[in-house]
């Protein structure tokens, strides 16, 4: 393309000519398209730089920090009915209630703590409160009070929503999920200590330690209900089974109950976690004893975080630690400590965990306000509480608003802005111990059907994938391309690269969509089935040229005379597809031969690598494919266009044609044929259609070529639709597609300033 | 001598010429395998009775096509579990299509060659193309009208014919009632609906008003009873006749025929008919609907909704293309704003296609349409009008897509002008504006159209952005139809190059929607070739009439 040159300042004739009305309005309307087209041109480089502010806008939210903001503080409400030793708020952030040592619960407004209602848990007289606590899954709401005539009662707290007027009312009550009459755990009447539950749709546990009697020592009690529907009846029956634990019981200082109920944690003043099977409730096995706070400190709080899979464990020096049961190398469970958080020099008085995500609040006896997260290791929120002791501390189930207790008696009402904990540069990039993982791994495992599901948004597997398949496509189009566009431009006779170029080109205009689905449904089976003849191919058709190559001289010179030079590619055609035959007829006794079988097996049972049928090797093809005729016309164009005086002094200067193309032309184009790789490779990483339709779509690290993969690209265009608008999975497809956007933006950019580059060379050779 | 050969490099030529040969085998390769696999869907093949007795298993009868045969070596068939004789040196299975998945589960089973006794090719089978089930195979036995039996044996075969055309008419006349005319009333009760709600929301839905939207609901309402009447009669009429027919192993089936597309013989068939039962075929593939979850029928909504947004976007893209290569060529200075759009130009061609559509659906869906639905369309809250995926979105992204494609084409074509041209309009006292509306335009406008060519060739077949931005793998009604506002931009719509993907990987039945699929990846290529082919021809004829004016 040659420069043009033009005027613009190109109206001064007309300057001079008569000032008539339609004189003006041509020159008022060259005036206009001439802002309307800068406008116009300029508007190219607004909406690139639209695209990746846009991408940026979206994904900005998931890195800034959370905000917590004190909305009031007020008297405790009725603070003679007892201290409290439970805070809890409703869904919607209007009603709290405070559970009291006196066995009374307070409901009173968040927003302004006036008491709404007072509440008495019925309590049997004579009967003493003597050990409380929350059931699990906290979202349920029941509590349980063990009293000290070996009775446990269980409550629930409610809250009913109701419209009248269009106006949200919400009003709160009490029930008893297991009845009113209190469940009978020791029945010699001894107090219990120390208590748990856990309350299900069709069983419940409790767990109750026992005090220390004339009797005998305190005892672990379990005691498991199983509601049993009958088919036609509405009454269902309930199946009780107990048993007693076979642990020294005199130390433990907390019981703890997963919500599967097939676990039970024992946790012991002195720093012992003693772990539990208890599948089968008449006979709890112990899985695991050990210490899990340093010498020297004692466990202050604990609490599961929401799914019940992992403890968190508050310790005197100000650490918050998470322990997971993890299957170790011997197929032994056992409790690992994932991570630890340092979050105070002071004891942790109180863990509250989120009821939705893998968040927690913690609260310090140095007078902070903590809300972590455990995934992304992200300190969310760090308040100073004005030197106020805190006593309790709630978390609203949508994690937005938190009350604090404090010993003046005070209630604090903070809201708290924190959408996108679960993401940090750590947990995007890094590996990520997860819960129930045996070690830290990288992992993408976005959506899982329960609710309690820690989401794994690791972008390193999917950056992976998307290298791993542009390596094999480049591995594939490089050579073929590049070989081909020396070929073309330099050896090939005019008339025939006059059909070549542009069929090859056409390879570059077919759908994706066709290639993908002929990659997947018809190339992959193939490739199954004849893997030994695909490598075969490899290896034969190179020998077969060369070979063929090498008889062509001999062939008698008036032959030789009628074909002139440049047509080579037409007559190996037969050769390639004679050879390629050849291949795969000898490659099925071969392999029988040599690997006994398929060679997909000796793989197997060699090396242990394992095959999918859609995997790297057909992406590669498929992709190789897609991306050739891309490198090919751009390195065809930077070769073809190498001044010609450069070839022809070389050559007269008695270099070989191949020399001159290896040591003039090539070196010449090289800025052009690099450039003509990137943009190659810039396709690769992009390639979206081929890719989902080629591989098994598995987010798998491995550089296995006969495993499957999946790209970014891949992955936005499978979850994206279903992802909602504004959560944090969907700004991190947003910011997967951002990650792609830069991959191609640097490829692009730094392909076309090359290209300027060396368009301004060959203008001054 | 060898090394002195390998040395002179010719045999680094002769592999780099094997490299063309091999994308050229490729390319052919891809193309001839869609062409054969794409155009042999619709041939009638021969329906074959196999006798076929498994070891240690009673002999039995299958009916239907071979679709597939695939040779395994014995090595490798043992490996897999099959017990090969000593002299077996390949086992060789055919995949059968055996249709009647209401009565045996599945459309295609596997069969051994070897324990096949005989097989022949009866001309009294029959295939019968179902709405529901797939493919009938087997013998027509008798034709029926209600309960009673009118023609069975030899005779019955004519009989069927004639019922079945009188069947589809019917059949149609339902579809256009339906579809048509009760469509357009419930389009037009929901319109009602939207206008009452908007009233409401506006605070001027006062009696006479109210009145007035309930005559007028009670009219469709009267309309809508009407049709229903004839509907109704129609399905009478319609469900009255059937066929008995019998399967492979003696069962009898009967069939209504208002579930019945077409039966037919392919083996008595003559080669004219066959001839005609393709073309018919591939009529019934461009003009209708699809059938049984996409896997079978027409594509003709996909066809139609591609069309539609290309050209929304075709006329979205050519002037914002036009101008900005007017404006890298005639009106910058080249320097580093031109080559900062060059930059640019090249990053929106090398952006993946799927980030496009990642923009689409945040910006213009979200953004863009969710505040159009609030400004415009209060009225049909909570659902979206425009702020969700649909026509105009896709269309806008497909169009911020292709614009590199346009900008490049047209600037190549602004500068094949000669200078001379600009120079003498604009010495003859024409402003810029005249000059490059009246001279240099019109000589660029083959380059444009070879641009818009290319630009639309690329947009049909593009599809991750569109899964984002609008396609459905089923729309309901076409983007285009007889009800106002007849165009409907906020309308989902089907795409050709989706439904490949669609119906090759999310169909339930993959085995016998593949035909299918090759037939409309045929359909695809051919268009997107056509039209490369198209532009590399109005380019060429370009090159050659500057290559006269320099001259």
């Amino acid at each position: 393309m040659s420069k043009i040159n033009i005027e613009t300042n190109s109206s001064s004739v007309l300057q001079l000519s008569s000032g008539g009305n339609h004189e003006r309005w041509r020159l008022i309307k060259d005036a206009i398209a001439r802002y309307g087209v800068i406008a116009g041109g300029l508007g190219i480089i607004f909406a690139i730089a639209l695209i990746f502010f846009y991408l940026l806008y979206v994904v900005y939210p998931l890195f800034i920090s959370a905000t917590a903001q004190s909305v009031n503080q007020y008297n405790v409400p009725d603070p003679a009915l007892g201290k409290t030793i439970l805070l809890e708020i409703e869904e919607q952030n209007e009603v709290a209630a405070r559970f009291t040592e006196t066995g009374q619960v307070v409901f009173f407004a968040v927003a302004t703590g006036k008491t709404l209602l007072n509440e008495v848990v019925k309590i049997p007289e004579g009967a003493k409160i003597i050990s409380f606590s929350q059931g699990s899954p906290i979202n349920e709401g029941a509590v349980i009070y063990g009293l000290s005539d070996g009775k446990a009662v269980i409550v629930k707290h409610q809250y009913k929503v109701t419209y009248p007027n269009n106006i949200r009312l919400i009003t709160p009550s009490l029930s008893y999920p297991m009845g009113e009459t209190p469940l009978v755990i020791d029945e010699s009447g001894v107090p219990l200590e120390k208590i748990a539950v856990k309350i299900g749709d069709k069983a419940s546990t409790i767990v109750a330690k026992t005090a220390v009697t004339s009797l005998g020592g305190s005892k672990i009690r379990i005691s498991h209900f199983e509601k049993e529907q009958s088919l036609f009846a509405d009454e269902a029956t309930l199946t009780r089974t107990d048993s007693v634990l076979n642990y020294s019981a005199t130390n433990v200082a907390e019981i703890l109950i997963d919500k599967e109920e097939r676990n039970l944690y024992l946790l012991n003043s002195n720093g012992q976690l003693g772990l539990f099977d208890i599948v089968d409730k008449s006979a709890p096995v112990l899985i695991s004893e050990q210490n899990i706070v340093e010498a020297g400190h004692t466990i202050t709080s604990s609490a599961f975080l929401n799914g019940d899979l992992s403890l968190m464990i508050g310790d005197s020096s100000g650490l918050v630690s998470q322990w997971s049961k993890v299957r170790d190398k011997l197929n032994q469970f056992s409790m690992q400590k994932i991570r630890v958080f340092k979050v105070s020099d002071k004891p942790i008085v109180s863990i509250n965990p989120e009821q939705r995500r893998k968040g927690f609040m913690t609260v310090d006896a140095d007078d902070n306000l903590g809300i972590y997260h455990s995934t992304s290791e992200r300190e969310m929120i760090k308040e100073s509480l004005d030197h106020s002791k805190p006593v309790a501390a709630a978390i609203s189930p949508r994690a937005n608003a938190v009350l604090v207790e404090s010993e003046d008696g005070k209630i604090n009402y903070w809201t708290v802005d924190n959408k996108h904990p679960e993401v940090s540069l750590r947990s995007l990039w890094q590996e990520v111990w997860y819960e129930s993982y045996p070690k830290p791994d990288y992992i993408w495992q976005s959506s899982s059907a329960n609710s309690d599901f820690e989401p794994k948004y690791s972008l390193t597997p999917l950056v992976f994938g998307t290298l791993k398949a542009a390596f094999y496509a480049m591995l594939v189009a490089m050579p073929l391309a590049l070989m081909g566009a020396i070929y073309t431009a330099y050896f090939m006779t005019p008339k025939m690269r006059q059909y070549v170029k542009p069929s090859i080109e056409l390879m570059g205009a077919l759908p994706t969509v066709i290639l993908g689905f002929l990659a997947g449904l018809w190339l992959a089976p193939i490739i199954e089935e004849y893997l030994a003849g695909l490598f075969a191919v490899f290896m034969l058709v190179p020998l077969g040229v060369i070979l063929f190559a090498f008889a062509w001289q001999y062939l008698p010179k008036v032959i030789l005379q009628k074909i002139p030079e440049g047509w080579e590619s037409a007559i190996l055609i037969p050769v390639i597809i004679l050879s390629a035959w050849f291949a795969f007829t000898v490659s099925v006794p071969l392999e029988a031969f040599l690997f006994h079988g398929t060679l997909r097996d000796w793989f197997k049972t060699e090396y242990g690598i394992g095959y999918d049928q859609r995997n790297a090797l057909v992406v590669g093809i498929a992709m190789g494919f897609a991306v050739i005729p891309t490198i090919f016309s751009i390195a065809e164009d930077a070769i073809f266009s190498v001044p010609k005086h450069l070839t022809v002094g070389s050559l007269a200067l008695g270099a070989t044609t191949w020399q001159t193309m290896i040591n003039v032309v090539l070196l010449t184009a090289s800025p052009g044929i690099f450039s003509a790789v990137m943009i190659g490779m810039g396709r690769a990483v992009g390639e979206t259609m081929i890719v989902l339709m080629a591989t098994g779509n598995t987010p798998v690290m491995d550089l296995s070529v006969f495993q499957g993969l999946r790209t970014l690209a891949a992955n936005i265009a499978v979850e994206m639709p279903e992802s909602a608008v504004d959560s944090t999975h969907y700004r991190v497809l947003f910011l997967a597609a951002l990650v792609l956007f830069m991959f191609t933006f640097v490829f692009n950019t730094l392909a076309e300033i090359i290209r300027q580059r060396l368009r301004e060379k060959y203008s001054s050779l | 001598m060898i090394r002195l050969w390998f040395k002179s490099g010719v045999p680094w030529i002769w592999l780099n010429a094997a490299a063309v040969s091999i994308c050229i085998i490729m390319v052919l390769g891809v193309l001839g395998l869609v062409t054969v696999r794409g155009a042999g869907h619709f041939w009638p093949s021969q329906v074959t009775q196999f006798n076929y007795q498994e070891e240690g298993k009673l002999a039995r009868i299958i009916i239907g096509e071979k679709v597939d045969a695939s040779i395994t070596p014995a090595q490798m068939a043992k490996s897999t579990g099959h017990i090969m004789a000593d002299n077996e040196d390949t086992l060789v299975q055919y995949l059968v299509k055996t249709g009647n998945r209401d009565i045996t589960g599945t459309d295609f089973m596997w069969i051994e060659a070897r324990n096949v006794k005989e097989q022949s090719d009866p001309l009294d089978l029959m295939v019968i193309e179902r709405r529901e089930w797939g493919n009938f195979y087997g013998r027509l036995l008798e034709v029926k009208e209600g309960s009673k039996t009118i023609a069975t044996g030899k005779e019955a075969w004519p009989v069927v014919q004639t019922k079945i055309a009188d069947a589809l008419i019917i059949f149609d006349e339902i579809a256009h009632l339906e579809k048509k005319q009760i469509g357009a009333i419930n389009y037009n009760l929901e319109r009602l609906r939207l206008k009452q709600r908007k009233l409401e929301l506006e605070n001027k839905l006062d009696d006479t008003a109210k009145q007035q939207i309930a005559a007028q609901a009670a009219t469709y309402d009267v309309e809508y009873k009407k049709y229903q009447v004839q509907v109704a009669e129609l399905y009478k009429k319609i469900r009255l006749n059937s066929l008995v027919a019998e399967t492979e192993n003696g069962t009898t089936l009967k069939i209504p025929l208002y579930k019945v597309v077409r039966a037919f013989q392919p083996n008595a068939m003559s080669m004219f008919d066959k001839i005609i039962h393709y073309g018919v075929k591939v009529v019934e593939f461009l003009t209708d609907d699809p059938r049984e979850a996409n896997t079978e029928g027409g594509i003709f909504p996909a066809i139609f909704g591609t069309v539609m947004m290309v050209m929304m976007m075709s006329v979205i893209v050519t002037p914002f293309g036009v101008i900005a290569a007017v404006y890298l060529r005639e009106y910058a200075k080249q320097g580093f704003t031109t080559r900062l759009i060059r930059i640019a130009v090249n990053n929106l061609a090398g952006v993946p296609s799927v980030v496009y559509g990642v923009f689409g659906l945040g910006f213009f869906v979200y953004i863009l349409g969710g505040n159009i639905d609030q400004l415009f369309f209060p009225e049909s809250a909570p659902a979206p009008v425009y702020g969700t995926p649909g026509l105009l979105w896709a269309s806008i992204t497909l169009a911020l897509l292709t614009l590199p494609v346009v900008i490049v084409s047209t600037e190549e074509g602004l500068a094949r002008i000669p200078s001379s041209i600009r120079e003498g309009s604009l010495a003859l006292g024409a402003t810029k504006l005249e000059t490059l509306w009246l001279t240099v335009l019109p000589m660029a406008s083959p380059a444009m159209m070879t641009g818009l060519i290319l630009a639309v060739a690329r947009a049909a077949g593009e599809v991750a952005p569109l899964m984002l931005v609008g396609v459905v793998k089923l729309a309901p009604t076409l983007p285009l139809d007889g009800n106002f506002p007849f165009l409907h931009l906020d309308r989902k719509f089907m795409h050709l190059g989706f439904h490949i993907y669609d119906v090759g990987f999310q169909s339930p039945n993959v085995e016998a929607a593949r035909p299918l699929v090759y037939a409309t990846a045929l359909l695809l290529v051919l268009v997107i070739i056509g039209l490369n082919l198209a532009a590399i021809v109005i380019r060429n004829n370009l090159r050659e009439k500057y290559r006269a004016l320099e001259g």
